[in-house]
């Protein structure tokens, strides 16, 4: 049986793709800022919080890991777990468009096989259904018998 | 590719000592994964667990969610996942240890997702397994 999924169930798997990758990208940010941090100087770490990058990013993680799980309450690892590998597709886009990085061949051929790896998954059913442990309830939930 | 050519002049031990820190990464990542996927699965759709309207109805799903053993579990082998991968980028490079890591966990996901949580992983998502593994590495060129 094919699950359709629920508008706002489409909602919680893009906010797994885009909450992951661009809350590292304002983590690496913040961090450039604040400078390297090493076991003599972990009180820099404490300093790091009050950087609005790094601040937004650990809100977005907080974010990534809520929806992430919510998404696994519904749906199959393997359905989501392509979802999670298109923040690096995201995250290559936004460097070659935002940031006007240059973009190789290889990561141009990397960013079209994450996006039909999601397509295909896209494609197929998001939950494997078990065979149940108790198929006269099941019976009984079908309505058979009213 | 300066790793593949640095990794060529490093001893054998050494190479070992990266790979099997990789593995680790890779291992713990699949573990914790599937654990917490396990829990995710046993408790159902969270919509259903809430406790009313607004941001106090969360209460419910976060109360079952950290009395499961299972996520907890997996939480603690994510936790172990951090550390290990912290290890492992101070005796590899970066531009190896995260696309190895990721590729490798995205198959070792794969494989226990089928093995241990039944699911179908069909033709199409084997594939969508590959490609994403390849992908990643393709990424990090």
């Amino acid at each position: 049986m094919k699950h359709a999924l629920r508008p706002s169930q489409y909602v919680i798997l893009l906010t797994v793709m885009l909450t992951a990758s661009v809350g590292d990208t304002l983590l690496s940010r913040g961090m450039a800022q604040v400078g390297p941090v090493d076991l003599h100087h972990l009180p820099l770490l404490f300093h790091a919080l009050a950087n609005p990058y790094i601040l937004s990013g650990i809100v977005l993680l907080i974010g990534f890991f809520a929806s992430y799980m919510t998404a696994l309450s519904w749906a199959d690892l393997t359905f989501v777990m392509p979802a999670t590998a298109f923040g690096y597709v995201v995250v290559a886009l936004l460097s070659r468009f935002w940031l006007h990085e240059h973009l190789s061949l290889y990561r141009w051929a990397g960013i079209l096989l994450i996006t039909c790896a999601v397509g295909f998954v896209a494609g197929g059913p998001s939950r494997t259904e078990h065979p149940s442990s108790h198929p006269d309830l099941d019976f009984m939930d079908s309505g058979a018998g009213r | 590719m300066p790793t593949t050519v640095a990794a060529l002049h490093l001893p054998a031990h050494h190479v070992f000592r990266q790979w099997s820190a990789i593995l680790t990464v890779a291992l713990l990542a699949i573990t914790g994964e599937v654990l917490i996927a396990a829990a995710m699965r046993r408790l159902g759709d969270l919509d259903r667990l809430r406790t009313g309207p607004g941001l106090r109805g969360y209460l419910g799903p976060i109360r079952a969610i950290l009395s499961s053993t299972l996520f907890l579990t997996g939480a603690f082998s994510m936790a172990l996942n951090f550390f290990a991968m912290l290890y492992t980028l101070s005796i590899v490079d970066l531009s190896l240890a995260a696309p190895a890591t990721a590729s490798l966990t995205y198959i070792g996901n794969a494989a226990a997702a089928k093995t241990f949580l039944k699911e179908n992983v069909d033709r199409r998502r084997w594939l969508a397994v590959l490609f994403v593994a390849i992908g990643v590495i393709l990424l990090a060129k």
